[in-house]
């Protein structure tokens, strides 16, 4: 029906087909703004917006004090070198910081005591003087340089480890490659049997291949981010997973019983479980804290793994309930009068019935545990620091490395990449489980 | 032991103690306590089937009697007393040492700014994302681009803004888009954005907003499809534009969804932690509950101060809290 109005009135539809591409561009481009300044060198993101990281670089670079040995040349002291380390092109330069484009490439400056200094087009200079230099301050060279835009995986081979991007790459795609080969084998067994066992013939090739040939071909010199970094990966995936299973299972038999059983206070169970809902867990941190140091569990990935846990259950009880009272009570009840028990009914009919349900609210529980900072804070990181979790992680680079653009963005990217790759694996699901839980 | 292993062992002892308590604790009550023969059998079956509730609840009322319940009480009674006197009553002597704090009041004043602002301006561009998605052939597409912030964390959204908002030296090119903006648009000199008092708690606002609008889009736009298309087609006929039939006949059918969307956000915004703990810190006026209480835990190892504060937190939640329950039992009828 609105079509019909929007149809009628041609420039309305164009209206609203720029208005959301307006709003998306908008909602992306800080994301992209990251994801780019992670591929860009660091002299790069320092000297232009990433919105320009495609065209001609032209920056005033700040000024290089020439250095090197000298080399005794018929009666002058020599020093040759080149001012960059990579590829560049001077459009201009100078010797002073007032007029910083006083020289074209290739001309020879004259500058005081006789000394002089030329500059090619590609940063390679040199600097004569008739005298030693030894002791003295050597001038500086104010540059304009242009330089092609350059994209690199070196920020990643920092944060991660060397390689680790390419080779997980090549092993991904092998793994895609045999998995496909598999399926096609495997087809006339069934349809089911063959994406079962195409899915796990490239994890494992997967697996053998990191075990074979290892992920990272060792840390890049100098690089303190590295081992932090990469460590913290797994810290995280060792928080989160436990954290993701263990509700589901405690969450759905609790479920199945408020949602099919008949029994006294059900009413008042389930009115606590939408109150505990809401309780911001702000509130636990202290009390269980304390507990947690006075049982012996300490800091810890155990500690932690119990509190994702309890905060997780709320919403678990609460989505599963909710999808299981809407399953059709024939069923259930035609398994009753067959003499099927409880327990039988819930392991036989309500669980595989209820996946959609349990996949999302997986997918919430995975979201929040992997992007969480205060509990991992409060119960996993201790003094001693040796757990650390990716979002902390950050939070400490944003610290001490808040200007150093490459680091954070490749180390912020790598941390919300699993994230948005579950997030558009699976969004079907959570939609679905949003809906349940606010929609009526 | 190495972590990785622990997990694993972890996900093997939760997974198996879990159901193996359920279907162990199954077996006995039925094989054992109330076996379903003998002379007693009809008996026996009533009460196993009146205990089995509770054998299927007793864990996840355990985990959330212990790691939710128990907290609040807790809390609320350390609040009372302060710790280095060993334990002593004080009545409300921390809360009166918080309120003469003028952090405190800061960062109150700055979450009530958040409340009023954030959940507002999510919904808002969530309706009118999920009202213009629904009208044409890519809006999936575009509904799951701005959806997506959502799976970002708060710290990662942190450094994302961060870049948005970053300041350079007034000679040099600027780096973030804000200032590349400012600059362009005739502004003289580069801001550093995040230091600015008031202004920078509503560019923290941002970021929490980027991240909703996307929950508040899909949900509304679900809400929308809902809508009849009778009373859509009966306004048409009557001659009334889009935008009459947007606000006088959808808005008022949807306004459920809109106060749970509303609620929702808002219950989000109370416990705002990250974004501002990861951007400034509270520094520069940016203060807000969570973060003060974390500073007061932590930094301040001020365990009555930090308890007063999260029940203050508590307490601006009940109303919502009270509300949900009531509405709950209101379904269940």
């Amino acid at each position: 029906m609105d079509d019909g109005i929007a149809g009628s009135k041609p420039a309305l539809t164009w209206a609203v087909h720029i208005s959301v591409a307006l709003l998306v561009a908008l909602w992306l481009f800080p994301t992209v703004g990251l994801f780019v300044s992670s591929f860009r060198t660091a002299d790069q993101i320092a000297t232009t917006g990433w919105w320009k990281a495609l065209s001609q670089q032209e920056r005033q670079n700040p000024a290089i004090r020439i250095s090197g040995e000298e080399g005794p040349e018929a009666s002058l002291f020599v020093i040759e070198g080149n001012l960059f380390e990579g590829e560049a092109e001077i459009r201009a330069w100078g010797t002073s910081s007032r007029r910083p484009e006083e020289f074209a490439p290739g001309e020879t400056a004259e500058l005081s005591d006789g000394r002089t200094l030329t500059v090619q087009v590609n940063g390679g200079y040199r600097f004569t003087a008739p005298e030693s230099q030894d002791g003295k301050r050597l001038p500086r060279v104010f540059t304009t340089a242009s330089s092609p835009p350059e994209f690199t995986l070196s920020n990643y081979d920092v944060v991660l480890g060397k390689d680790v991007v390419k080779r997980l790459i090549a092993f991904v795609v092998a793994a895609m490659i045999f998995g496909y080969v598999i399926r096609l084998l495997t087809r006339r067994q069934g349809e089911r049997f063959a994406s079962v066992a195409s899915v796990t013939g490239g994890g494992a090739l997967m697996v053998l291949f990191i075990l074979l040939f290892g992920l990272s071909a060792g840390t890049v010199e100098g690089a303190q981010t590295t081992d932090s970094m990469a460590s913290a990966f797994f810290s995280t995936l060792t928080v989160t997973i436990p954290a993701t299973v263990i509700p589901i299972l405690i969450a759905a038999f609790a479920a199945y019983a408020l949602a099919w059983m008949d029994f006294p206070g059900r009413a008042l169970l389930i009115a606590a479980v939408v109150a505990l809902l809401v309780v911001p867990l702000q509130l636990a941190l202290i009390p269980l804290l304390k507990l947690h140091l006075q049982i012996g569990i300490g800091k810890g990935y155990l500690g932690v793994w119990l509190a994702h846990t309890g905060f997780g259950l709320p919403l678990a009880i609460y989505l599963l309930r909710n999808y299981m009272v809407g399953l059709p009570r024939d069923i259930i009840e035609n398994a009753r009068v067959d003499g099927a028990t409880d327990f039988q009914i819930f392991v036989r009919i309500i669980l595989p019935l209820s996946f959609p349900a349990l996949a999302s609210f997986a997918i919430f529980q995975f979201l929040w545990t992997w992007n969480d900072l205060l509990v991992a804070r409060v119960f996993l990181i201790g003094a001693t620091g040796d757990t650390n979790v990716m979002t902390n992680a950050i939070v400490e680079l944003l610290g001490t490395r808040g200007g150093n653009w490459e680091i954070l963005a490749t180390a912020a990217f790598v941390s919300i990449a699993v994230p948005l790759a579950v997030f558009f694996a699976m969004q079907k699901y959570l939609v679905r489980g949003l809906l349940a839980g606010s929609v009526k | 032991m190495h972590p990785a292993l622990q997990g694993i062992l972890t996900i093997a002892v939760g997974v198996f103690g879990c159901v193996g308590y359920f279907y162990l604790s199954n077996l006995v009550l039925d094989k054992v306590i109330f076996p379903a023969r003998g002379p007693n059998i009809g008996r026996n079956l009533n009460r196993a089937n009146l205990v089995r509730p509770w054998l299927f609840l007793l864990p996840a009322i355990l985990a959330l009697g212990l790691y939710l319940a128990y907290p609040v009480f807790e809390t609320l009674r350390l609040s009372f007393i302060d710790r280095d006197a060993g334990g002593a009553f004080v009545g409300l002597e921390n809360y009166g040492q918080m309120f003469s704090e003028p952090k405190f009041w800061e960062a109150l004043r700055n979450n009530l700014f958040w409340l009023l602002i954030v959940p507002a301006a999510s919904t808002a561009f969530g309706l009118v994302g999920a009202q213009l998605t629904d009208r044409i052939a890519w809006g999936n597409i575009a509904k799951s681009l701005i959806f997506m912030p959502m799976a970002i964390s708060f710290v990662g959204a942190g450094v994302i803004w961060k870049l948005v908002y970053e300041t350079r030296p007034v000679e040099i090119e600027q780096i973030g888009v804000l200032n590349a903006i400012y600059l362009a648009l005739g502004g003289t000199e580069p801001q550093v954005w995040l230091t600015i008092p008031i202004l920078n708690s509503f560019f923290l606002m941002m970021v929490l907003i980027w991240i909703q609008t996307g929950f508040a889009m899909v949900i509304l736009s679900a809400a929308l499809r809902g809508i009849p298309e009778e009373t859509v087609e009966a306004a048409i006929i009557d001659g009334a534009g889009p935008f009459q039939i947007f606000f006088k006949i959808k808005v008022p059918q949807i306004m459920t969804t809109i106060v749970v969307v509303w609620t929702t956000i808002t219950l989000v915004v109370l416990k705002v932690f990250d974004i501002v703990f990861a951007m400034t810190n509270g520094q520069w006026e940016t203060q807000v509950l969570a973060n003060y209480m974390f500073d007061k835990l932590f930094r301040a190892n001020d365990w009555g101060v930090g308890s007063a504060s999260a029940m203050i937190i508590m307490l601006l939640v009940t109303p919502i809290l009270v509300w949900n329950v009531r509405n709950a039992r209101r379904e269940m009828r």
